[in-house]
């Protein structure tokens, strides 16, 4: 029972990670190796606002979100908008975005434990006698409430629609008058505001470090290359099997192999079926 | 080609120096043939003379390191642009090496001259061997996985406390002669530098290129993309266990610290700046970067930031490089004409 409800509550924590991540690379196909950076970035723009600005906690979740998707926004308006096509260098300039921040992060003295979140509600309750606290069932709530408003979003609105044309066929949604350009920034801008999202969720649960960062890019490029990139709903099946996988391996092995188990997944997956469990490039595009 | 606002632009053509030193003919004239040799000496000549040059042993010390990270910047750069297979897991190739030559070293004694050459053959051996299932895939999938092979590496060892746990292994020997120690690197350097440049030129460098830019075709050609591939990974990182082999001696310990990102990321961020594809530029960004981040330590982990946005600006503005850079200019002249 303990190892069901923690997967799921592990395995919601993974799709929050991967969606950020799995939206921007299928709409624009741009590996946005700043996600983890962006995720921990907003952790500290939140923890700013309520610390030293005394804001509300609500109103400074809101907006760190919102200004960790104006990042977003920024870092593609301004870099990424002028590397489109060439994925060694897309790789490289969001890495190095993402260093930049986390490395900045390190020298500005945000670290140690001081850095920590309040959670959303204290206290915890028993489900079938796990105790189980009530920021990680908002977690798993919240997480799934985003998935469907997402799928909603894409599926309902003119935006959504717009953005999964894009994700379908760049030149065809071109051509029926969609900016490919616009839809990118805003692809990257939500991508960021998922990224805080997840980051004010989950943050509550620990302290804010930066290391994080690298971890949760990691996890995120787990999740979405075992789903296959650039698949929404496949990311999301994806972060089930890895978030079961990690807390069984917990359980069994020892935490030491709780990483390993997702850069594992990533091994195996990209060996035997690149395009991952749902991804939809063709055979021929991705070995020979 | 620049346009400027009031319909000018600028044309670059070849120095006619440029021109006659192309053939044989070179060998007829004295000016010529320094034309032709200028910038080999210079690079030769600066190499064997930077260390006598260096004000204090930590410089020189600094200068070894700079060739280990010249090394690894090589080896991606023949990868990616020669063969067409981006390896972000330069950590991986100098992990492996150093953790063999540690081994050979304090659990059989080797002596350095032996473990290098072993380590950087076997080393090559299984860093192919096990790269191999990843060979048929390409461009983002295999820059990814390479990524994953260092991390996934560091945590079994972390893991299982196998080959000396978070500790590392100690007391590895150094060198007899810190002249031997210094000069052995360079002279590597420079052999490789000019090894993988006539390599490239060769019949088998040509099938490299090809399997960069259309693997169709060559598999069409009746040629195993796979073996060429395989050829090619075994050349990079021998290079690179190489490196992580002297590495081992010149810190006399190895650790997870060789598996740290570090050695997948500078050398990259190295052949950006160099200039990719050049062979030399990546040697000479190494020759750049790795003093500036020396430079800068006194600043801890602002030097990071430095270094991205350096990376970043070059990846921007001026994705050729220097190199390529400093290629055109030595070889063409440009002026402005009216459009």
């Amino acid at each position: 029972m303990q190892i069901l409800i923690y997967g799921t509550i592990n395995s919601v924590a993974l799709a929050l990670f991967a969606l950020g991540f799995a939206m921007v690379y299928g709409v624009s196909r741009l590996p946005n190796f700043a996600h983890g950076a962006l995720y921990v970035l907003s952790g500290f723009i939140t923890w700013t606002f309520v610390n030293s600005l005394g804001l509300n906690y609500f109103i400074s979740i809101l907006l760190a979100m919102l200004v960790t998707g104006i990042i977003g926004a920024l870092i593609y308006q301004f870099v990424l908008i002028r590397i489109r096509g060439m994925e060694i260098s897309e790789i490289m300039a969001t890495y190095a975005i993402g260093l930049a921040i986390l490395e900045g992060l390190r020298w500005g003295g945000f670290r140690g434990m001081t850095y920590t979140l309040p959670a959303f509600i204290e206290g915890s309750t028993e489900i079938a006698g796990v105790s189980v606290d009530y920021q990680r069932l908002l977690v798993v709530g919240i997480g799934a409430a985003v998935v469907a408003v997402l799928w909603l979003f894409t599926h309902y609105t003119s935006v959504g629609l717009a953005l999964r044309g894009m994700a379908q066929d760049e030149r065809a949604a071109m051509m029926l008058g969609i900016d490919s350009d616009l839809m990118a920034l805003a692809a990257m801008g939500f991508g960021s505001m998922l990224a805080a999202l997840a980051a004010v969720l989950l943050l509550p649960l620990g302290n804010i470090v930066v290391e994080a960062g690298y971890n949760v890019l990691i996890l995120a490029i787990a999740v979405c290359i075992v789903g296959g990139l650039g698949s929404w709903m496949g990311a999301v099946l994806a972060a089930f099997i890895i978030g079961f996988a990690q807390i069984l391996t917990v359980v069994y092995l020892g935490a030491h192999y709780q990483m390993v188990v997702a850069l594992l997944a990533i091994i195996i997956t990209l060996i035997l079926r690149p395009s991952g469990l749902f991804g939809r490039q063709k055979e021929l595009e991705e070995r020979v | 080609m620049k346009e400027s606002s009031d319909q000018r632009r600028k044309e670059r053509l070849d120095r006619g120096i440029k021109v006659r030193s192309e053939g044989i003919y070179a060998l007829m004239s004295w000016r010529e043939l320094s034309y032709l040799f200028l910038p080999r000496v210079v690079l030769i000549g600066g190499l064997l003379i930077l260390p006598l040059a260096m004000p204090s042993m930590y410089w020189q010390r600094v200068i070894s390191i700079v060739c280990i990270y010249a090394l690894l910047a090589l080896s991606f750069d023949f990868l990616a642009h020669y063969v067409g297979l981006v390896s972000l897991g330069g950590a991986f190739f100098i992990g492996t090496g150093s953790y063999i030559a540690a081994i050979l070293n304090t659990s059989f004694g080797l002596p350095p001259i032996l473990t290098i050459p072993i380590a950087t053959l076997l080393g090559a051996v299984i860093c192919t061997v096990l790269l191999l299932p990843c060979l048929p895939l390409r461009g983002v999938y295999f820059a990814i996985v390479t990524l994953m092979y260092p991390l996934l590496l560091a945590r079994v060892i972390e893991a299982l406390d196998i080959l000396g746990g978070t500790d590392g292994i100690l007391g590895i020997e150094s060198f007899a002669n810190r002249w031997m120690e210094q000069y052995f690197i360079i002279l590597m350097v420079l052999f490789l530098l000019f090894g993988t440049r006539r390599l490239v030129n060769q019949d088998i460098g040509l099938v490299f290129r090809a399997v960069k830019d259309n693997d169709q075709s060559v598999r069409a050609s009746g040629i195993s993309v796979t073996y060429y591939k395989t050829i090619a990974v075994f050349i990079a990182s021998g290079i690179g266990c190489l490196a992580g082999a002297y590495l081992v001696h010149l810190y006399m310990w190895a650790g997870l610290s060789t598996l740290a990102l570090d050695f997948s990321i500078l050398p990259i961020a190295a052949t950006v700046i160099g200039g990719s594809g050049t062979l030399v530029g990546p040697v000479l960004g190494a020759f750049i970067l790795v003093p500036i981040s020396e430079l800068l330590r006194a600043f801890g982990t602002l030097r990071i930031v430095f270094y991205a946005l350096i990376l970043l600006g070059f990846i921007i503005f001026r994705s050729e490089g220097i190199m390529v850079y400093g290629q055109r200019k030595y070889h063409q002249f440009e002026k402005w004409i009216k459009v």
